[in-house]
C-alpha cells in the first residue's frame, strides 16, 4: 500500500517536470567531507560549468596571482541566510555558507573563453565550528572532480597573452597547506571577499552593477553602507587608479594573508595588509630576520627608489623554492605584478 | 544479555578511541601523497611510523594535528630526501601542539628543514638535518627551526650545512637545546629573540660561529632573556662565513665561539671553548640602524664564568682585529665586550660578571663605534651579583621524553 503511494507519487513528480535538487545542505554540513564535489550539487551538470540555485558568481577588485590561471567564484548561502557586512576583514558569513573557487587555464589566454580546462575546484565551508578548505581535482575528462587531501601536481599547457606556449607545473595545495594561507590566529578563515575586495563591480546577466550594492539588495548581505562609505581596494591593473594603491592592493593579495600579525608569516615583522601604516613594517629599511638565502645578498625588504636593491621584488622575481614569494601557490613570476611591485619601490620617497 | 554485550561494546570502544593508533608509511613510489596523508589522517595521540629507508619528496610536507608523533627507524635510517622539492618554504613544517619529531633525518630541503610555527610543546629527538653537499650559500637557512614556539625540546640533534643556523630557535619561551651536534653551519646553534633559554652539553663545531644569542628589532617577540649556555663544547669553529649578505649572521667573523648580541641575562659558563680564530666570546651591541622604539640594542646583565678556555683569538677576522692585534701584542684576549653602557633608548642597567679574563673592553662610546674605542685589556671585569636564571622546566611529558 505505501510503495504504491510512494509510486504513484513518484510519477506525480516526473509529470510535474521538478526543478533541479536543491545544493546539498546535508553534505556541506557532514563532518566527513564528500568524495566528489557532485555530491553538493553545487552545480547543474558534471562538468561544473552552471552553478545551482543559491551560487552567486564574484570577483575580487584585486585577486591572488595563480600562475595566470583563470578563477570563477561563487558565493552559496543557504536559503534565508545572509553574510554580515565587515569593514575590515572578510565578511561574517553563516553556517552553511560554501565559498566556490575553481582553477581553469583556457588553452589559449589570448581567448579566455574557448577550450577552457577545469584543475580544480575549492570550497571554503562555513561548518558550526568554524571553517574547513577541501580541493577537489577535475578528471581529464572533465566530468568530475575527487577530493585530493594531500595535493597534487598536474602538468599544465597553454598559450600566453603574448602567444607564448608555456608550461606549469601546477600545484594543488594539500589540506594544511590551504590553511597555511588561510589563517587567522591559527583558525581557517577566508581570504578574498573582504569588503574592500568586493567593492567593484561584476557583470552579472542582466547589466554590470556593484557587488557590495547588488548583495544587499539580492538579501545576501546585512548592514553594509553604500559603497562608496564602504573601503575599496584598487585594481592592480587598472593604470587610472593611483600607483601605491594599486601596489598596496596587489601586496594585500598576494602576501597580506601570511604576512599579517595574525598571519602564518607574523614572525617575521613584515606586514603588508591594507591597513598597516609603519614603514618599517611595510619592509621600508627592513633587514631580514629568517629568509635566508631568499634575501638574495639585499639588506633590506624595500629600499626606496631600487627595486634591484629590494629583497620584497628579489623574491617575487624567483621560482626556485626557498627564495620565491609567495611560497605556496605559485610556479611562474607573475611579470606584471613584478613590474607593478618595481615600479611602486622605485617611486617610492627616500626615507 | 544484549544490553551487556552493548555495553561491553561501548566500553571497547571508548578505550579504542583512546589508544594511540599507528600509521605506517614505506619508501616507494608516491611517498609525497601516503606520507602527507598520514599526517592529515593522524588523530591527537597517534604515531606516523615511516619505515627505514629514502623517501623522496617533491614538496613540503606539513601537520596541524595535535599530540601526534612522527618516528622514523633512526638519522641514518629514514632519510626524507627534498633534493627534488618543487615548492613550499621548508622539507616539514609543524604547525600544531603536543608534536613530537624523532629518530629520522631531512635531507636537502630548498628552504628550511624542520620548521614549528606557533606550535606548544614541540620536540626535535634524535634527528639529522643536513644540506649533503656541504657549506653552500646555496642551502637553506635553518636546520631546526621552532619560532614563535613554547616549551621546545631539542635533545640528540644534529644539523650540517645550513646557511644561517643549525639550530635556531626564534621568538620561543620555554626551551631546551642538549645533547646535539651543529657543525659546518654558519652559526650552530642560535637562540634569537626568546625567552627562557637552556643550551647544555652540545657540540658546536666546524661553523661560521659556534654558539649565538641575539635580540633583533622589529619583530613581534623582542626583548630576549634569561638563557643559560653550559657544559657545551665549542671548537674549532673554521668554516669562512657563506651566509647570504644581508642576514644577521652574515656579520660573524669567522672563528666565533659563543656570541651575544643585545639581548639581556644570559650566563656561560663550564663550557670548553677553543680553537676559534677570532674569539671565545663576544658580548656585542646590535650596530645597524633600526626604527624600534622598543628595542634595546645593548647585552647587558652577562656573566661569562668557569669555562675552560684553551687557545682562541690568534687570527681575529673582525672589523679593525689587526690593528687591535697589533696593539695587543698579536692575540685578542678570549672574552671581548665593545663596552657600550648606555642607549639613549633604553635606560636598563648594563651590569656584566666576567671573570674568565683576560678580557677585552673596547669601551665603544656606542653601538659599532669603532673609531670611539678605547681598548683595555683587564684580568677581568664587573663584579656585578647577577642571579643564574633558574633551570627551564618542560612540561613532565616532554620532559620525560629527553630523559
Amino acid at each position: 500500500m505505501r510503495s504504491w503511494i510512494a509510486a504513484l507519487a513518484a510519477l506525480l513528480c516526473l509529470g510535474a517536470a521538478p526543478g533541479p535538487r536543491p545544493v546539498a545542505q546535508d553534505v556541506v554540513l557532514a563532518e566527513t567531507p564528500a568524495p566528489r564535489l557532485a555530491d553538493y550539487r553545487l552545480f547543474l551538470d558534471a562538468a561544473g560549468r552552471r552553478p545551482n540555485a543559491g551560487l552567486t558568481p564574484y570577483a575580487l577588485n584585486t585577486p591572488l596571482f595563480t600562475d595566470y590561471a583563470e578563477k570563477f567564484r561563487y558565493l552559496y548561502l543557504p536559503p534565508g541566510t545572509k553574510a554580515r557586512y565587515r569593514a575590515q576583514g572578510a565578511l561574517e558569513f553563516p553556517v552553511g555558507a560554501v565559498l566556490v573557487k575553481t582553477f581553469a587555464y583556457p588553452a589559449d589566454l589570448r581567448r579566455p573563453a574557448e577550450d577552457v580546462r577545469y584543475l580544480e575546484t575549492r570550497l571554503l565551508i562555513r561548518k558550526a565550528n568554524g571553517w574547513i578548505a577541501l580541493a577537489y581535482v577535475w578528471n581529464a575528462e572533465q566530468t568530475d572532480a575527487v577530493l585530493k587531501r594531500a595535493g597534487a601536481r598536474l602538468d599544465v599547457r597553454f598559450i600566453d597573452a603574448q602567444g607564448q606556449p608555456r608550461q606549469v607545473d601546477y600545484a594543488v595545495p594539500n589540506q594544511n597547506q590551504c590553511k597555511e594561507c588561510h589563517q587567522l590566529d591559527k583558525q581557517v578563515a577566508p581570504i578574498g571577499p573582504k569588503a574592500q575586495n568586493l567593492n567593484g563591480d561584476f557583470a552579472y546577466p542582466d547589466g554590470q552593477r556593484n557587488q557590495l550594492a547588488h548583495w544587499t539588495k539580492a538579501g545576501l548581505l546585512a548592514g553594509a553602507p553604500p559603497p562608496g562609505a564602504a573601503p575599496r581596494a584598487a585594481r592592480w591593473d587598472d593604470p587610472a587608479e593611483p600607483l601605491e594603491a594599486r601596489a598596496r592592493a596587489y601586496l594585500d593579495a598576494n602576501c597580506a594573508h601570511c604576512h599579517n600579525p595574525r598571519g602564518i608569516a607574523s614572525n617575521s615583522g613584515l606586514f603588508l595588509d591594507l591597513g598597516e601604516t609603519r614603514r618599517a613594517a611595510l619592509g621600508v629599511g627592513k633587514g631580514p630576520v629568517a629568509a635566508g638565502r631568499g634575501a638574495g645578498n639585499l639588506k633590506v625588504s624595500i629600499e626606496p627608489g631600487h627595486p634591484e636593491a629590494s629583497i620584497l621584488a628579489y623574491r617575487m622575481a624567483s621560482t626556485e623554492p626557498g627564495v620565491m614569494m609567495p611560497e605556496l601557490g605559485r610556479s611562474m613570476v607573475h611579470e606584471e605584478g613584478l613590474a607593478l611591485i618595481e615600479d611602486y619601490i622605485r617611486r617610492m620617497p627616500p626615507q | 544479555m544484549i544490553r551487556f554485550a552493548t555495553a561491553l561494546l561501548a566500553a571497547s570502544a571508548l578505550v579504542g578511541a583512546a589508544e594511540a593508533r599507528t600509521l605506517s608509511v614505506s619508501p616507494g613510489p608516491d611517498a609525497q601523497e601516503r606520507i602527507q596523508t598520514a599526517l592529515l589522517d593522524a588523530k591527537p595521540g597517534d604515531i606516523v611510523k615511516l619505515a627505514a629507508g629514502r623517501y623522496e619528496l617533491s614538496d613540503g610536507l606539513s601537520l596541524d594535528v595535535d599530540q601526534v608523533t612522527v618516528k622514523g627507524a633512526g638519522p641514518d635510517a629514514t632519510i626524507l630526501s627534498f633534493k627534488g622539492q618543487k615548492g613550499a618554504g621548508e622539507g616539514l613544517l609543524v604547525t600544531s601542539d603536543r608534536v613530537t619529531l624523532r629518530d629520522f633525518a631531512v635531507e636537502d630541503t630548498r628552504g628550511d628543514g624542520v620548521k614549528s610555527k606557533g606550535s606548544d610543546q614541540i620536540s626535535f629527538l634524535n634527528l639529522r638535518v643536513e644540506w649533503t653537499n656541504g657549506p653552500n650559500e646555496k642551502n637553506g637557512a635553518y636546520g631546526v627551526y621552532p619560532v614563535s614556539s613554547t616549551n621546545v625540546l631539542i635533545d640528540k640533534v644534529t644539523v650540517r650545512g645550513a646557511s644561517d643556523a643549525g639550530i635556531y630557535v626564534g621568538q620561543s619561551k620555554n626551551i631546551v637545546v642538549k645533547n646535539s651536534r651543529a657543525e659546518f653551519n654558519v652559526a650552530g646553534i642560535e637562540i634569537e629573540n626568546s625567552m627562557n633559554a637552556d643550551v647544555f652539553d652540545n657540540v658546536a663545531t666546524r661553523n661560521t660561529g659556534g654558539i649565538l644569542v641575539f635580540d633583533l628589532p622589529n619583530l613581534p617577540q623582542m626583548g630576549g632573556h634569561s638563557t643559560r649556555l653550559f657544559r657545551n663544547k665549542v671548537v674549532q669553529n673554521d668554516t669562512a662565513n657563506f651566509a647570504p649578505k644581508g642576514n644577521i649572521v652574515a656579520g660573524v667573523p669567522v672563528g666565533t665561539g659563543i656570541m651575544v648580541m643585545a639581548n639581556r641575562n644570559v650566563h656561560v659558563f663550564e663550557n670548553e671553548i677553543d680553537g676559534n680564530q677570532s674569539a671565545a666570546v663576544m658580548l656585542v651591541s646590535y650596530t645597524q640602524t633600526f626604527d624600534d622604539k622598543t628595542y634595546n640594542p645593548l647585552p647587558r646583565d652577562i656573566v661569562v664564568r668557569n669555562n675552560r678556555i684553551g687557545k682562541n683569538g690568534y687570527d681575529a677576522k673582525f672589523a679593525g682585529a689587526e690593528i687591535l692585534a697589533k696593539e695587543l701584542g698579536g692575540v685578542i684576549p678570549p672574552i671581548m665586550w665593545d663596552g657600550v653602557t648606555q642607549h639613549a633608548q633604553n635606560a636598563d642597567p648594563v651590569r656584566v660578571r666576567l671573570i674568565d679574563g683576560p678580557v677585552l673592553n673596547l669601551n665603544l662610546a656606542a653601538p659599532g663605534a669603532l673609531m670611539s674605542a678605547k681598548p683595555a685589556v683587564v684580568d677581568r671585569l664587573g663584579d656585578a651579583v647577577l642571579a643564574e636564571p633558574k633551570p627551564v622546566s618542560l612540561p613532565k611529558p616532554q620532559a620525560d621524553l629527553g630523559a
